[in-house]
């Protein structure tokens, strides 16, 4: 007869290990507010917050969307508003619809190359501005000038390889940290 | 934590994006109503940020100046002839000042001018960007128990840079002359002519309602003006430059790209302020 193998029984999902998966899973968010937070103290150009927050939003849309449920990006855009003198309302719509196409082509996107979803990520961009222009243009009931969105559009582009690099290394690392706990 | 049953979970989850979509158009429609409650939340976050901003500022003030500082030893050469002819040019003006000051006293004094006491002024560090992609205004940190008001005027070092909009207990909003929402009544200092300055979120505002039969001449002085009681007369705006459009654009003396500090100017001017600043009263002792 064989003795059961000796060993440590797995421990009971507890109050820590609650804790655990809460800042696993709240961590996107507050990277991203961190972000957002650190583009406006920066003030290099206008329009850099906006810029932080929707390269943020797409990659954990596409490669973990648990860890951005829709809450978050409603919070995120809301704060976006704040922080901007943005209509109220518009960064908000802006980030939940770019959030909810780029969740629903992510079976698509994820399987491509960095350079294909960068692609990809720059058309987000770009009718993300045109939608925010339009939200402007609507909501202060005045033709604002195109020129800042495009500048922004583009820094958007511009933010995505350094944020994506910087959050692809987290997503392994949280990945390994799932598979050890 | 409720336990639901799978497919309700499932429902809710595919439901959460389209009702939070709808909340989205509420917040608009809440933002667009009610005003004063977006200032208010926009100002208690300001003010709750300012700290951590005033720290980031460090880091970025230091690379900043490294790379001025590089900058100025590459054009040493460069800039000390220019500066030995400003050098010359100012020291013309010198004497000039220095004359007209003498004859401006004597003038006075047989005028029996009550000369305007000096305008109190106290000095507040830019922490951010306070715009965004389609407005032009930037955050101050301030201490608290300061005595600054809505309606204030900042400076930079050179001239007039914008107007307070925001106040909390920590923070304030200056909106830029830049801004699309700006209008700034000017005089045009060679022809004393009235005119209105109007921001545009580009470099230069333009020239707007200068009088029929008078053309704003290329490099001439703008100043502010007193016309609605909202500005002192006389603080120095820009010049004007034509542009190659052909309309008449003010080149500001206020570098307002690479602001760090203003001096906010309190002139007990209330002027033109949005209704609900009027609604409601002024703290005493706020002046």
């Amino acid at each position: 007869m064989v003795p059961p193998m000796p060993g440590r029984r797995a421990p009971k999902p507890g109050l820590l290990a609650a804790l655990d998966a809460f800042a696993r899973g709240g961590l996107p968010t507050v990277l991203t507010i961190f972000a957002m937070v650190l583009a406006g103290g920066f003030a290099v150009m206008p329009g850099a917050v906006a810029a932080a927050s929707l390269p943020c939003i797409f990659f954990w849309a596409v490669f973990r969307p648990a860890a951005m449920p829709p809450p978050a990006v409603f919070l995120i855009g809301l704060l976006q508003d704040l922080l901007t003198a943005a209509p109220l309302g518009s960064g908000i719509l802006v980030l939940l619809l770019a959030y909810g196409a780029a969740r629903a082509w992510r079976r698509f996107l994820a399987r491509q190359g960095f350079l294909l979803v960068w692609v990809c990520f720059a058309g987000f961009a770009a009718l993300a501005g045109l939608l925010a222009w339009v939200l402007q243009a609507l909501l202060g009931w005045r033709l604002p000038p195109a020129e800042p969105g495009l500048w922004q559009v583009l820094l958007t582009i511009g933010l995505y390889p350094p944020l994506a690099w910087l959050f692809s290394r987290l997503q392994s690392a949280l990945l390994e940290a799932e598979v050890t706990a | 934590m409720i336990r639901l049953s799978i497919p309700l979970r499932q429902a809710l989850s595919r439901l959460s994006l389209p009702l939070l979509v709808a909340a989205a158009f509420g917040v608009m429609l809440l933002g667009k109503a009610d005003t004063v409650i977006a200032e208010r939340a926009r100002t208690a976050l300001a003010d709750l940020l300012a700290p951590i901003w005033s720290v980031v500022q460090r880091p970025v003030g230091a690379v900043r100046d490294t790379l001025q500082e590089a900058d100025r030893l590459l054009h040493l050469r460069e800039e000390n002839t220019r500066l030995r002819e400003e050098n010359a040019l100012l020291r013309r003006w010198q004497a000039a000042a220095l004359t007209l000051e003498g004859e401006n006293g004597l003038l006075r004094r047989q005028l029996a001018f009550l000369p305007e006491g000096a305008p109190s002024y106290r000095t507040a560090r830019v922490v951010a960007d306070g715009g965004g992609t389609y407005a032009r205004a930037v955050l101050l940190a301030i201490g608290p128990g300061h005595m600054i008001r809505k309606g204030q005027i900042a400076l930079d070092e050179r001239g007039f840079a914008g107007r307070v909009t925001e106040v909390g207990t920590r923070s304030a909003r200056v909106l830029l002359a830049t801004d699309m929402n700006s209008r700034v009544p000017v005089t045009l200092e060679g022809s004393r002519a009235r005119a209105l300055m109007a921001g545009g979120n580009t470099a230069r505002p333009r020239l707007q309602h200068w009088p029929e039969g008078l053309m704003p001449q290329e490099g001439e002085r703008v100043v502010t003006s007193a016309e609605t009681g909202a500005f002192p007369a006389g603080i120095p705006v820009g010049v004007v430059r034509w542009s190659q459009g052909g309309a008449p654009e003010i080149e500001l003396y206020a570098q307002l790209d690479r602001l760090d500090m203003v001096r906010l100017f309190d002139y007990g001017l209330g002027g033109i302020l949005p209704p609900e600043a009027v609604a409601r009263p002024e703290p005493k002792g706020r002046r």
